[in-house]
């Protein structure tokens, strides 16, 4: 093997795991039982799982017509409206933030609206981490399918249809099967951003403890008072995303 | 079997049941396909690669708009461009196995014959004793709960069959139906799928490149070439009388086409047959490639069509030899290994060809091709 790849894929790989390991060997694990169980704790996990859960199932809502949309209908401009999905994969979430303020904030485009008409205020309210999370996550989920529903093969539609069944019922008893696989990969991909979703959320909604405080944003709270607390924080996001892989080991892992 | 038809259009009227003339556009190629199938007919539709075939049956089942032309199947209009009337797929009594079965894989074999039933609004409890019933006519009761990837070639192709029937169609479209299975498997498959078309009550289209396929299981084959029907007709009547290089290739003869005054044909400039039907004008002659005798040198005092050619190619064909031969006509002749040992056959090598007169068929060439 040759030392010029052997030494920096070596460099690369502790770059990559010595962080982890910080983490690990700096944790309280003496009083991690009683941290994990201190309420503000509790409090930012519950709204963090909570908030992803739901941005999720918005995004796969939103996300799977609009993958089938660009996956299936040749409408002029498909390759405009497909960069502009992916727009918030690229983008800072920080920017995000400020985009999703300018739009939904009180004195926003649709914000405005929205509270005069339905006395509805997003901006720093646990909708808005929604909003935020989902924002940012929608990207991967429609991504994710729009890939499977291109791999699926259309034929299996033109077979649903010699036999007697409408678009609505092909999309529903044959495609959604037929990418169920894609779908449940970009959900989990997609909650998994939305779990760590930092920028747009606090730009957009702020940083109030048991409203609008998930996770990542307590960990970097908690890091300016108490190293401990933020290191327990960062341990419990740590193993919930190293279970979100591995439930997707034999999606990615074993490719090759 | 008492089954209730799923669809109205299965009474069926007086006249044939499919009557089109499909008109499809596609970029250069253009297929221009007048179609005719009775009721309980099984009318093959046969023609090389790119002939037009699987273009002819998407447009029956309408995954493919006709440009000009009219479907008009049980006496309904289900396609007609100058009326600007057109019927989606999923509003057509049709069945359609696929070449390659496209048996959707996160249903059972049960579940899948069920879901035209379940469309055509049987409920569910109905839908599934249909299927079980389709399944165990095709001989696959044992399979109801299996997924297709577990199923073989050839009992995925017999669930795709009793998918497609289990919706009673009128018109049942079959593409390839035998093309994806192994040659043991396909003789089995074949003789089932004749018998189950012979049950049949609607009309059947079957469309293939492979012959064997076409005379067992039609009653009758059109054949086309380049989008156009080129020769139209039974078997007994396509294999004595081709009318193209294609159709004599298909059914292993020797076809010419020339001008005939009486007993005497012009196939090429220096070169007139002999032949024992007489007839005049425009004229096909066709004979086997086992009517061909090849000879060292000129043979002479027999009342044979003899001329001199060229050895182009040779192999193995049976227990016999095939050689093709380069001269004033191109043709095949298969020969004995008793016959060859008596001649050198290399490649280029001269040698006379002779042609009983009696072996030798000869029909008209300008007759209609086809029924109007």
């Amino acid at each position: 093997m040759p030392v010029a790849l052997f030494v920096p894929a070596t460099l690369g790989l502790l770059f990559l795991v010595l962080p982890l390991a910080g983490l690990l060997i700096r944790a309280p694990w003496a009083t991690l039982p009683q941290r994990l169980t201190e309420p503000g704790v509790l409090t930012a996990l519950r709204l963090s799982l909570q908030t992803a859960t739901i941005a999720t199932g918005f995004c796969v809502l939103l996300g799977v017509p609009l993958a089938w949309l660009l996956a299936r209908v040749e409408f002029p401009g498909r390759r405009v409206v497909r960069a502009l999905v992916t727009v918030p994969l690229v983008l800072p979430p920080v920017v995000g933030g400020v985009a999703l303020l300018l739009v939904f904030g009180r004195r926003g485009l649709l914000g405005t609206w929205l509270d005069a008409t339905f006395g509805l205020t997003l901006p720093f309210t646990t909708t808005g981490v929604v909003l935020a999370e989902a924002f940012v996550a929608m990207p991967f989920l429609v991504i994710a399918v729009e890939g499977a529903l291109r791999g699926a093969d259309a034929r299996y539609e033109e077979a649903a249809a010699t036999l007697g069944a409408g678009r609505w019922t092909t999309f529903t008893h044959v495609t959604l099967p037929l990418v169920a696989p894609g779908i449940v990969a970009g959900a989990v991909l997609c909650w998994a951003r939305a779990l760590g979703e930092f920028g747009a959320t606090i730009t957009f909604a702020g940083n109030f403890p048991g409203r609008t405080q998930t996770m990542p944003l307590a960990v970097y709270l908690a890091l300016e008072t108490d190293l401990d607390a933020a290191i327990v924080l960062s341990l419990i996001l740590l193993v919930v995303s190293v279970t979100i892989l591995a439930a997707l080991r034999d999606k990615w892992l074993t490719s090759p | 079997m008492a089954h209730q038809p799923v669809t109205d259009a299965a009474v069926v009227k007086e006249g044939p049941v499919l009557d089109a003339r499909l008109v499809v556009d596609r970029g250069t190629f253009r297929l221009d396909l007048a179609l005719r199938i009775e009721a309980g007919e099984v009318v093959a539709l046969l023609g090389p690669n790119g002939a037009g075939k699987t273009t002819a049956l998407r447009a029956l089942a309408g995954l493919q708009p006709l440009t000009a032309g009219h479907l008009t199947l049980a006496g309904r209009d289900l396609d007609r461009p100058d009326r600007r009337l057109w019927t989606p797929t999923e509003h057509r009594s049709i069945g359609v196995v696929f070449q390659d079965y496209l048996l959707f894989p996160h249903l059972t074999a049960l579940d899948n014959v069920a879901f035209g039933p379940r469309r055509h609004g049987v409920d569910r409890r109905a839908a599934r004793m249909r299927a079980a019933d389709w399944l165990d006519r095709v001989g696959l009761a044992a399979q109801a709960r299996a997924r297709p990837r577990h199923l073989s070639g050839g009992q995925a192709q017999r669930v795709a069959l009793a998918r497609a029937l289990a919706v009673e169609p009128v018109l049942l479209l079959l593409d390839e139906p035998l093309a994806a299975l192994d040659a043991r498997t396909r003789l089995d498959t074949r003789a089932d799928l004749h018998r189950h078309l012979a049950d049949h009550p609607g009309a059947t289209l079957i469309v293939t490149h492979d012959p064997l396929d076409a005379l067992v299981l039609a009653d009758r084959l059109v054949i086309i070439e380049d989008g156009h029907v080129v020769q139209e007709g039974d078997a007994a009547t396509i294999t004595a009388q081709p009318r193209t290089d294609y159709v004599a290739r298909l059914v292993g003869l020797n076809l010419y086409r020339g001008t005939a005054d009486g007993h005497a044909v012009t196939v090429a400039d220096d070169l007139t047959l002999t032949v024992a039907d007489p007839l005049h004008g425009d004229a096909f002659v066709a004979f086997p490639p086992a009517a061909v005798a090849l000879h060292p040198g000129r043979p002479d005092g027999s009342p044979r069509n003899t001329w001199p050619a060229t050895i182009t190619g040779m192999q193995r064909h049976g227990d016999n030899l095939r050689v093709q031969l380069d001269g004033p006509i191109v043709v095949a002749a298969d020969i004995t290994p008793a016959a060859a040992a008596h001649l050198r056959l290399d490649l280029g090598a001269p040698v006379w060809v002779a042609v009983k007169a009696a072996e030798t068929r000869a029909y008209p060439a300008d007759r209609p091709k086809f029924r109007p």
